[in-house]
């Protein structure tokens, strides 16, 4: 397989279609010619579909696994003792959960195209960090939860870090101010999930009517809009409000994925998301899953070249979103730009068995 | 009592006649009280404008109708020493529109007065029923209705389960076990309408002989997707058998899929689901293959044996398995408990008996021919709702 170190030192923004697709297809078609054959069910799963791996020409004929399959398999590509982690999704009670299985290797390229990605937007000194999350999320280590394995993995850019929240998920304010004060003039990095932060990070300063100065500040956050929907939050009022009480101008949300933690897909000042060149968006149409064309909203597909212990590395999401561009972002970074609308809408379907007993718990 | 009641939506009757619905006397099954009132019924329902727009509510009235319900009663003719068993809790399906009201006009018929919880979604063919049981009730079969809605609640659940002496509980696995926390009284009886699948044999041969191929997928299509292929009845295996199986699956999705495309709209987490389906069966089942198709509308999977875990790998909204067999005897392994409609095409039904009959599986309770799958019957998923709802009183005369 071509050797990650070597694709690792390209700039993560620097390649142009071409230049991409062509990296792109050969790192992921090797990827699905290992999983091909390391992987029993991945093996079944393609010969069901008719795909032999020496036939792919492009990564976009790669057939792409809806992630909802890792909630119910247990798919592993190498063997069992090699895996040191098992990755979860952060699903609510009662809900299966998703499960990726990680050896070193893997794990390690995750965090390192982490950084390569993040210091694009953040620079690579390492800086003092706030993090709006609580420290018990990241207690339990063996089962690593989505949060917890996103602060870890961003922990890598904080030189001193502290917790906004304490173990009841509370603003703890004092910790907050004496960090900030600790650090006076020097550049933080805030980083959370979108929800937490909005209902215990900025609800809270609200009620308790104070202002932080973090005019000099990056706030990084991720983790999906769907609560905050809910809440009739957007996009532009979220950033208006943490304007208002901390002074945050530079402000970025993220777009990734457990199953392919490491490759996520950041905002850039111009408020578009942004493919690497160590993965990449396709937009299917439901129809017959054939390519959206940029601007024709679609299921997300999301390929990236890091899962080695898993067959991770082309997956159907189960959002919706749309291709904005490619190699044009004012921003001036290369590869595709894009925008989330959002879950699939899943309608209840018609049929004898229903739903009734699931509304009692 | 005042505060359960409050917590109910009466769409026809009300809190007093709930209250005293346990102390009236059953009518007799197929009671000429009852037809008559199901006659006016259905010809109200029948001339009402909206009934147009609802090929459901259509048939149902068509189904109440004197002359449907005196063949109805035929089989019945000569028990009839049957007395209704009292009182009837029947939990409809929340997601299907007009299921309850078969399941009301079943325990009218078998001589019972009726408490039924509604779907809890907003169908406007519950409404037009309603309204039109309302216009059309006589004071005599009045007291012997009840239909509400109401939220969550063990409570009520409970309350009604005391007060009846048969509850028919459809909605599945999930629902029966929700309900079945709320005890029944000693003599009471209950009907459990469990999760179930179906499966349909089609003989290649006389398929490709028929010269009303489209007919057939239009009947089809009414078994599956008009339901989201997601009823009980809904075939969700296809079993060829004869010579030219190949030939006539070609034709057979091609007569399909434009009326797929032309009535049906795939909801894109749907063909996702289904894409998700496809590749766990296979994960699991060497062999298997998807066939070809334009697109995401029908999702075909041959499987090269047939074994009773394929029945955890199945799906809805056009996702189907499919199997060459030699002999019925193949699909034997597929007719466990939880089996429920056999449908067929070509296929001599009274072969489909000799296997029920040489090899006695746990399910196939019932066999129609393709497109019959919805049709409603007294006797269902192996229960005789007359029967089950009644009691027989015997007079020995020495």
């Amino acid at each position: 397989m071509i050797d990650y170190e070597e694709i690792l030192k390209i700039a993560p923004y620097s390649l142009c279609r071409e230049e991409k697709e062509k990296l792109l297809s050969e790192r992921l078609i090797r990827l699905t010619a290992f999983h091909y054959e390391q992987c029993g069910p991945y093996k079944r799963m393609l010969d069901a579909v008719g795909v032999k791996p020496e036939q792919i020409k492009t990564y976009y004929d790669i057939p792409f696994l809806p992630v909802s399959l890792f909630k119910e398999l247990d798919l592993i590509s190498v063997d069992r003792s090699e895996i040191f982690k098992v990755m979860t999704s952060s699903g609510t009670t009662g809900q299966a959960v998703s499960k990726t299985y990680l050896d070193k290797k893997t794990a390690g390229n995750q965090q390192k195209t982490l950084v390569k990605i993040v210091s694009d937007f953040t620079g690579s000194s390492r800086m003092p960090m706030l993090i709006i999350d609580s420290p018990s999320v990241i207690k339990d280590r063996a089962m690593f939860s989505a949060r917890g394995a996103g602060i870890l993995g961003f922990s890598i850019f904080g030189a001193d870090k502290a917790y906004a929240l304490d173990d009841e998920m509370k603003l703890n304010i004092k910790a907050v101010e004496a960090f900030l004060e600790k650090h006076q003039g020097k550049k933080i990095l805030l980083f959370g999930f979108t929800f937490m932060i909005w209902q215990h990070f900025y609800k809270e300063l609200v009620r308790l009517n104070r202002r932080l100065d973090l005019s000099d500040g990056i706030l990084i956050h991720g983790g999906g809009w769907k609560k905050l929907v809910n809440e009739a939050v957007s996009h532009d009022e979220f950033n208006r409000k943490l304007h208002e009480v901390c002074g945050l101008t530079s402000i970025h949300d993220y777009y990734g994925m457990v199953e392919q933690t490491g490759c996520i897909y950041m905002e850039c000042e111009r408020g578009h998301l942004h493919a690497s060149i160590f993965s990449d968006v396709v937009t299917r149409r439901a129809a017959d899953f054939s390519p959206c064309g940029f601007g024709e909203p679609g299921i997300i597909q999301v390929v990236s070249m890091l899962p080695e212990s898993y067959p991770g590395h082309s997956l159907l999401t189960e959002d919706e979103g749309v291709i904005l561009g490619e190699d044009d972002c004012p921003c001036g970074r290369k590869g595709k730009y894009f925008k989330v609308i959002g879950r699939l809408k899943n309608a209840e379907i018609r049929g004898c068995s229903d739903t009734y007993a699931v509304n009692f718990r | 009592m005042r505060s359960i009641s409050d917590k109910l939506a009466f769409l026809v009757g009300s809190a007093e006649i709930l209250e005293n619905i346990d102390k009236l006397p059953p009518f007799r099954i197929f009671d000429s009280t009852v037809i008559e009132f199901l006659s006016a019924f259905s010809k109200t329902l029948s001339a009402d404008q909206r009934t147009k727009r609802y090929p459901d509510v259509a048939t149902f009235a068509f189904w109440c109708r004197k002359a449907s319900v005196e063949s109805l009663k035929k089989p019945y003719a000569d028990v009839a020493n049957r007395l209704g068993r009292g009182v009837v809790f029947h939990i409809a399906p929340s997601n299907v529109a007009v299921n309850f009201a078969y399941s009301l006009v079943a325990g009218l018929l078998a001589g019972n007065a009726n408490i039924v919880r509604l779907p809890s979604k907003d169908f406007e063919q519950v409404d037009i029923i309603c309204e039109t049981i309302n216009r059309s009730l006589t004071e005599a079969v009045r007291p012997y209705i009840c239909l509400v809605r109401y939220e969550r609640s063990e409570e009520i659940n409970a309350y009604l389960s005391r007060k009846c002496d048969t509850r028919v509980i459809w909605g599945g696995d999930n629902t029966i076990a929700e309900i079945r926390k709320a005890p029944l009284k000693p003599r009471a009886n209950e009907i459990c309408f469990a999760d179930r699948y179906s499966m349909c044999v089609i003989n290649a041969d006389k398929y490709l002989e028929a010269d009303n191929k489209h007919i057939i997928a239009q009947n089809f299509y009414n078994d599956t997707y008009l339901s989201d292929q997601n009823a009980c009845t809904s075939p969700r295996v296809v079993v060829w058998m004869g010579k030219n199986v190949a030939k006539a699956q070609a034709e057979f999705w091609d007569n399909l899929y434009p009326v797929v495309k032309e009535k049906y709209a795939l909801q894109p987490a749907r063909a996702v689901a289904k894409l998700a389906a496809l590749y766990k069966l296979a994960a699991a089942n060497e062999g298997a293959r998807r066939q070809e198709s334009v697109d995401n509308l029908i999702l075909r999977v041959r499987v090269e044996s047939l074994n009773e875990n394929l029945m955890d790998y199945l799906d809805s909204c056009g996702y189907f398995l499919e199997y060459k067999a030699e002999n019925l005897e193949e699909i034997l392994p597929l007719c466990g408990d939880k089996l429920q409609t056999l449908s067929y095409y070509g296929v001599d039904p009274a072969e489909i008996e000799r296997f029920v009959d040489t090899f006695r599986p746990k399910g196939v309770d019932r066999v129609v021919p393709i497109g019959k799958t919805m049709d409603f019957s007294l006797i269902w998923d192996g229960y005789d709702l007359i029967r089950s709802m009644s009691r027989e009183v015997t007079v020995s005369k020495r």
